[in-house]
C-alpha cells in the first residue's frame, strides 16, 4: 500500500512538471500575441525601451531558464499581467474565497444529492419513482447554467425575493448572508451534476445487483439494508468519486465560469473569463496552472482512495 | 491412430516444437521496474503432430497449456525455442512469411460467445477468411453456405447475429470459420468445455468427422483427461509448464507412469456408481504451486506421494519406454524390469534434465 | 417414517419478461431426508438451480411468481415474510455456488465475510465468531486457518476459496446445504479434494445436501438419489442405481450416452442427443423432450406424469409414455445405454 502511495506521488510530481513546462510554451513562449516586451512597453515605446524591458524581464534567456524564472515568479507572488500590470496572485487570492465556497459547498451537495437520488432509482428500478427520477435527471442534465441561473435568479430572487439577487458576502462578515448569498449558485452549479452523477450511480448499483457475491451476501440471511451498504454501494460508488473528484478540481480551478458570472460572485472563474477577453497570458498561465494542480492532486487522491477500498488495486 | 513408435520429432511432422520456452518476467519496483523474477509458464516443452494425427495437451490451470497454442499462433512471443511447421521455422518469422502457415493453422476457442464478433452477421464473419483466401466474391456465398453444411448449420442462419446461436451452434460457426481457410491444423483451445453435455458430444462427433472427411490434424487442449481420450490419438500431460507424459492415447489411462497423470486419473469420478465404489482412489492433496521461479527438480515432486531426495534436486529426463511413451519420472509407475532397462532418454528431454535414468525402486 | 427434511411440491416459478413469461420450473416435486444427498442434474436452462434459489427466496422479486410448496421441517418456505425467510437463510439453508471466483465480495477480508454470516444468526461477540470461523477453516482444510483469515479473496486459489465458501454455509450448522454446481470452476484433482469435504460433512452433520450439477460423474460418485430435470420439469428420479443401471426417460439415456469417460474407450460415435433444449418461453406441447426424442410417438403429445412405471421400485419416477420393456431395448446402443440417432424424415 505505501508503494503504491509513494508511487502515485512521485507520478503525480512528474505529471505537474511536464503539464506546467507545456503550458508555459504555449502561452509565453508561442506567445500568439507577439513579443511580451512589445506588450510591457505599451503601443508607444521605441524599440530600444522593448529591448531595455526584454533584457530586464529575461525575455532574451533560454527557455528554461526563462521557465524557471516564471513559475517561480507565479508561485512567490511576484508575476504581474503584461496588459494591466496588477498582481496574478494577488487577483487569483481576491478570487479564491468565493470560488472555494462555491465549489465546495456545491460539491459536497451534489454529491450527497446524487447518492440519493441514484440509490434511490436503483432500489426502485422499474417503478414510478425510478421513472419521475429519469425524467428529472434528463431535465437535469439538458439544463445550461446560465437559463438556471437566470430562471432562478428572475423568479426565486426577484419575484419571490426568497434570495440575494447576486453577489458574494464572505464568511467572516456574516456566515448566514455567506450562506443566503450561495444557496442560489450551488443549487445552479450543481443541478447538471446530480442528473449525471445519479443516472451513473444507479446503473453501477443495478450492475452490482447482479453480483454473485452480491447473492452470496443474501444467501447468509444478510438484511436488503446491509447488502445495500456494505455489498453494494461501496464498490458502486467508485465511479462517481472518480468522477467528483476530477469535476471538482475543475470547478475550484476557475471552471465554473458561467455560474460565477450569472451570479456576479467575482471568484477566479470570473478572473478567468477576464484574462481571455484581454489576452492577458501571465493571468490565464496561472490559472491553467491551478486547475491543472487542483486536477493532478485529486486524481492522485482518487486513486488512492480506490486502493483504500478496494484491496485488489493495492499490488500496485 | 498413430503407428506405434512414432519418429518422436524430426522431418515430416506438420507441427514441430523443439524445446519451446514462454518465459513472462515479473516487474516491481519503488520508482523503475526492474525483473525481479519470471513466471516460467511453458518451460523447455518439446512436442510434435503428425499430418492427420490429433494430439491432445492436458493439464490443469497454470500448466501453460493455454500460453503453449498462443505461443505457437505466434500471439505470444517465445523466449528461446523453435517452432516448425511443415519444416518451415516460424519462431521468428516476420508478418509476411507467416501469411501463408497462418492459413495452414487455425485457431478454435473455447468461449464461442466471445470469440466471435457480435455486430457482424455470420455471412461477413465467414466472409472475411474466404476473401482473405483469395476466393472470387461470387463464389463466397456458395462457399459460405457450403462450410455451415458441413458444421450441421442450415444456408438461412448465414443472416442471422451470433447471439441468435445456442452455445454448441456458436461453436460451430467457430469451427467453419477455421475451416474456410482450408487449413491442415487447427488448435482447439478447450473447444467443448464451455457448452452442455448433451451438446458436448455432438460437437467431438462433429470434430469427428471433419478430420476423417478433411485429413485434418488437431491439436485438442483440454482440463481433463475424460474428453480428450475420445478424441486423440497421443495424448500429452503437462504440470507447470513441463512435459510430464506423452503416450499413445489408449496406453495412458491403462498404463499411466507419471504419478501426475494417475493423480488426474484418479480424480476423475467414473460416471458409474459400482465402477466408482470399486475403485481405489487417491486423492491428490496440495494445490498447483506458482510458476514463478519454480524450484529444482521435478515439478510435481512438492504433491507427488513417491517422491524422493533426487526428485527434489535433479529434473527428471523426459525418459522413452516401449511404444514411443514418454514420462520424465525417476519413479515411474507401471513399468517392469525389463522395460526400464530397455528405456532411453529421449532428445525430447528439457535441456537442464538430468542424465540419469530412472531405475528400479531398491 | 415422518415428514422429510425439505418436501418440495408442485413448485412453479415463472419470470415476466419483455418477450412473455418465462417458466423456468414447471412442477417440481422431491423431497430430501436428512443426511442424504439428492442430485438435481440437468442443463442449463433445465431449472435446476432456479429451484435451488427459489428455495432460498433468492428468485422472489416483482417479476417472479412462484407458486406450489416448499416445506422445510414442517415450515412452509414459499409464503415467509422476507423478515422470517433472512432467519431461515444461511441459518437453516446454506448454499455453495458455482463461482467461488466471484461469490466472495473483493473487497472484504476472508474473516470477515464468514463473521458476518455467524453474527447476523447467533448472539456472539466478534472475537466468538472469529473463533469459529478458524474452527469451520481448519475443519475444510484449509492451512493456517488463523493466519488466512486476514486475507482477502484474491489472495486465494480458487479451490481454497471454494473452501472458504463450504466454510461460511456450514457456519451455522445448517439442515440443508445446497450446492449449486460447487466443483465445476474447479481443477480435476482441486474438485476430488470438494468432493471429498463434502462427502465427509454429510456423515459428521447429518445435513441433508442437495446437489445442483451437470455432471454425471461427479452424481454417480457422490449422490444416493437422482432427479433428473429438462426443460423446468423433473423427467425421472430414483436411487443412484436405478438411475444409472435403470434409466427410464430417454433424456438420462441420452445424457447418460453422451459422457466421455475415461475408464472405457469408445472409438464408436458418441451417441449425442440431436438439437436443441427448446425455448422455455414457448415450450412444445406435450413431453418437453419429444422434438429431440427418436422413440416419440402419438402420445407424446401429452405431458405424461411423474409417476412409478416400474413395477418392482415404487420410488422410480419417470414421465414418459414407453412401455418399461420396450424401454429396456429402446436404450441399448452398441451395448450401451444411449440415445439412438434419430430418424431424419
Amino acid at each position: 500500500m505505501a508503494r503504491f502511495v509513494i508511487r502515485r506521488l512521485i507520478t503525480m510530481v512528474l505529471m505537474l512538471i511536464v503539464i506546467s513546462f507545456v503550458t508555459f510554451l504555449l502561452f509565453i513562449v508561442a506567445l500568439p500575441g507577439g513579443n511580451p516586451a512589445a506588450l510591457i512597453a505599451g503601443r508607444l515605446a521605441t524599440p530600444a525601451e522593448v529591448h531595455l524591458i526584454s533584457v530586464r524581464y529575461g525575455f532574451d534567456k533560454p527557455i528554461w531558464v526563462q521557465y524557471v524564472r516564471t513559475m517561480a515568479n507565479l508561485f512567490d507572488g511576484s508575476a504581474y499581467s503584461y496588459q494591466e500590470g496588477f498582481n496574478v496572485m494577488g487577483a487569483i487570492t481576491r478570487g479564491a474565497p468565493a470560488t472555494l465556497s462555491l465549489s465546495i459547498g456545491a460539491g459536497v451537495f451534489w454529491l450527497l444529492s446524487s447518492i440519493g437520488l441514484g440509490t434511490l432509482a436503483a432500489v426502485r428500478s422499474g417503478r414510478y419513482t425510478d421513472r419521475v427520477l429519469t425524467v428529472l435527471s434528463m431535465v437535469g442534465v439538458s439544463m445550461p447554467p446560465f437559463l438556471l441561473g437566470a430562471v432562478l435568479i428572475y423568479y426565486v430572487s426577484y419575484k419571490a425575493g426568497v434570495l440575494p439577487i447576486n453577489g458574494y458576502i464572505s464568511f467572516t462578515v456574516s456566515p448566514w448572508q455567506w450562506f443566503r448569498h450561495l444557496i442560489g449558485p450551488w443549487i445552479t452549479l450543481s443541478v447538471l451534476f446530480i442528473g449525471f452523477y445519479s443516472r451513473v450511480l444507479r446503473g453501477s448499483i443495478l450492475d452490482a445487483q447482479g453480483e454473485d457475491y452480491v447473492r452470496t451476501a443474501r444467501a447468509k440471511g444478510l438484511s436488503e439494508r446491509r447488502v445495500l451498504v456494505r455489498h453494494i454501494l461501496r464498490m458502486s460508488l467508485l465511479p462517481i468519486i472518480s468522477l467528483w473528484g476530477l469535476d471538482i478540481a475543475q470547478v475550484i480551478g476557475g471552471g465554473a465560469i458561467l455560474t460565477e458570472s450569472v451570479w456576479g460572485l467575482h471568484g477566479i472563474g470570473q478572473l478567468a473569463f477576464n484574462a481571455i477577453g484581454a489576452f492577458d497570458t501571465v493571468t490565464l498561465l496561472a490559472i491553467v496552472l491551478l486547475t491543472a494542480i487542483c486536477v493532478v492532486v485529486m486524481s492522485a487522491l482518487v486513486d488512492i482512495l480506490y486502493a483504500v477500498l478496494d484491496p485488489r488495486i493495492r499490488l500496485g | 491412430m498413430s503407428e506405434s513408435g512414432l519418429p518422436e520429432q524430426g522431418p515430416g511432422a506438420l507441427l514441430a516444437v523443439d524445446h519451446l520456452r514462454v518465459l513472462f518476467p515479473v516487474k516491481a519496483g519503488l520508482i523503475i521496474d526492474r525483473t525481479v523474477s519470471r513466471v516460467h509458464a511453458v518451460d523447455d516443452v518439446s512436442l510434435s503432430i503428425g499430418t492427420g494425427e490429433t494430439l491432445g495437451v492436458v493439464g490443469e490451470s497454470g500448466c501453460g497449456k493455454t500460453t503453449l497454442i498462443r505461443a505457437l499462433v505466434r500471439l505470444i512471443k517465445a523466449t528461446s525455442g523453435q517452432i516448425h511447421f511443415r519444416d518451415l521455422d516460424i519462431t521468428a518469422a516476420s508478418r509476411r512469411q507467416l501469411l501463408p502457415v497462418r492459413r495452414e493453422m487455425q485457431m478454435v476457442f473455447q468461449d464461442p460467445q466471445a470469440s466471435l464478433n457480435p455486430r457482424k452477421r455470420i455471412r461477413q464473419i465467414l466472409a472475411t477468411p474466404l476473401a482473405l483466401r483469395g476466393l472470387p466474391r461470387a463464389e463466397i456465398e456458395a462457399e459460405s453456405r457450403r462450410l455451415l453444411d458441413r458444421v450441421g448449420l442450415r444456408p438461412e442462419h448465414l443472416g442471422r447475429f451470433p447471439h441468435e446461436f445456442s452455445g454448441g451452434q456458436r461453436q460451430r460457426i467457430g469451427i467453419a470459420r477455421a475451416l474456410a481457410m482450408q487449413p491442415k491444423l487447427i488448435l482447439l483451445d478447450e473447444p467443448v468445455s464451455a457448452l452442455d453435455v448433451s451438446i458436448q458430444a455432438q460437437v467431438i462427433n462433429l470434430l469427428d468427422d471433419l478430420k476423417e472427411d478433411l485429413g485434418l490434424s488437431y491439436l485438442f487442449v483440454a482440463h481433463d483427461l475424460s474428453v480428450v481420450r475420445h478424441v486423440s490419438d497421443r495424448i500429452a500431460v503437462m504440470y507447470l509448464g513441463k512435459v510430464m507424459e506423452l503416450s499413445p492415447a489408449a496406453e495412458l489411462y491403462t498404463k499411466p507412469m507419471h504419478p501426475y497423470t494417475q493423480a488426474l486419473l484418479d480424480a476423475i469420478p467414473i460416471p458409474d456408481p459400482a465402477e466408482n465404489r470399486k475403485r481405489v482412489r487417491t486423492v491428490v492433496t496440495g494445490e498447483v504451486p506458482s510458476p514463478i521461479d519454480p524450484p529444482d527438480g521435478c515439478r510435481f515432486a512438492s504433491r507427488c506421494r513417491h517422491a524422493s531426495d533426487i526428485c527434489r534436486t535433479v529434473e527428471p529426463p523426459l525418459t522413452r519406454y516401449a511404444n514411443g511413451h514418454l514420462a520424465a519420472c525417476h519413479h515411474p509407475q507401471n513399468v517392469s524390469a525389463a522395460e526400464l532397462a530397455a528405456a532411453v532418454r529421449s532428445p525430447l528431454s528439457p535441456t537442464s534434465a538430468g542424465e540419469q535414468l530412472p531405475t528400479l525402486a531398491a | 417414517m415422518s415428514e422429510p427434511l425439505l418436501q418440495i411440491e408442485d413448485l412453479a416459478v415463472r419470470f415476466r419478461t419483455d418477450e412473455g413469461a418465462v417458466r423456468a420450473v414447471d412442477g417440481v416435486s422431491l423431497s430430501v431426508e436428512r443426511g442424504e444427498v439428492v442430485a438435481v442434474v440437468g442443463e442449463s436452462g433445465s431449472g435446476k438451480s432456479v429451484t435451488g434459489m427459489t428455495l432460498m427466496g433468492l428468485t422472489r422479486g416483482p417479476n417472479a411468481e412462484i407458486s406450489g410448496s416448499a416445506r422445510l421441517d414442517g415450515r412452509e418456505l414459499l409464503t415467509m415474510s422476507n423478515r422470517e425467510l433472512r432467519a431461515v437463510r444461511g441459518n437453516d439453508i446454506a448454499m455453495v455456488f458455482q463461482d467461488p471466483m466471484s461469490s466472495l465480495n473483493p473487497v472484504y477480508r476472508v474473516g470477515d465475510q464468514i463473521v458476518e454470516q455467524i453474527r447476523t444468526h447467533q448472539q456472539l461477540s466478534r472475537q466468538q465468531a472469529m473463533a469459529r470461523a478458524v474452527e469451520l477453516m481448519e475443519r475444510v482444510g484449509v492451512p493456517r486457518a488463523a493466519e488466512r483469515l486476514r486475507s482477502y479473496p484474491h489472495e486465494f486459489s480458487g479451490g481454497m476459496r471454494q473452501r472458504v465458501m463450504i466454510a461460511m454455509a456450514l457456519s451455522c450448522s445448517p439442515k440443508l446445504l445446497i450446492a449449486d454446481e460447487p466443483t465445476t470452476a474447479l481443477d480435476v484433482t482441486i474438485q476430488a479434494q470438494i468432493l471429498e469435504e463434502l462427502r465427509q460433512l454429510r456423515s459428521e452433520t447429518n445435513a441433508g445436501i442437495i446437489l445442483v450439477t451437470h455432471d454425471l460423474a461427479v452424481v454417480a460418485d457422490i449422490a444416493d438419489r437422482v432427479v433428473v430435470m429438462y426443460s423446468g420439469r423433473v423427467v425421472e428420479q430414483g436411487t443412484l442405481d436405478e438411475l444409472f443401471y435403470d434409466p427410464q426417460h430417454p433424456y438420462t439415456w441420452g445424457l447418460l450416452g453422451s459422457i466421455t469417460r475415461v475408464d472405457s474407450d469408445r472409438s464408436a460415435r458418441l451417441p449425442a442427443i440431436d438439437g436443441m433444449p427448446p425455448s422455455l418461453l414457448a415450450p412444445p406441447p406435450g413431453c418437453h423432450f419429444q422434438p429431440r426424442c427418436p422413440h416419440a410417438f402419438e402420445r407424446c403429445g401429452e405431458v405424461p406424469e411423474l409417476s412409478p412405471r416400474t413395477p418392482d421400485s415404487p420410488g422410480h419416477l419417470d414421465r414418459c409414455w414407453l412401455e418399461v420393456e420396450r424401454k429396456r431395448t429402446l436404450r441399448l446402443v452398441d451395448g450401451q445405454i444411449g440415445l439412438a440417432a434419430p430418424v431424419r424424415a
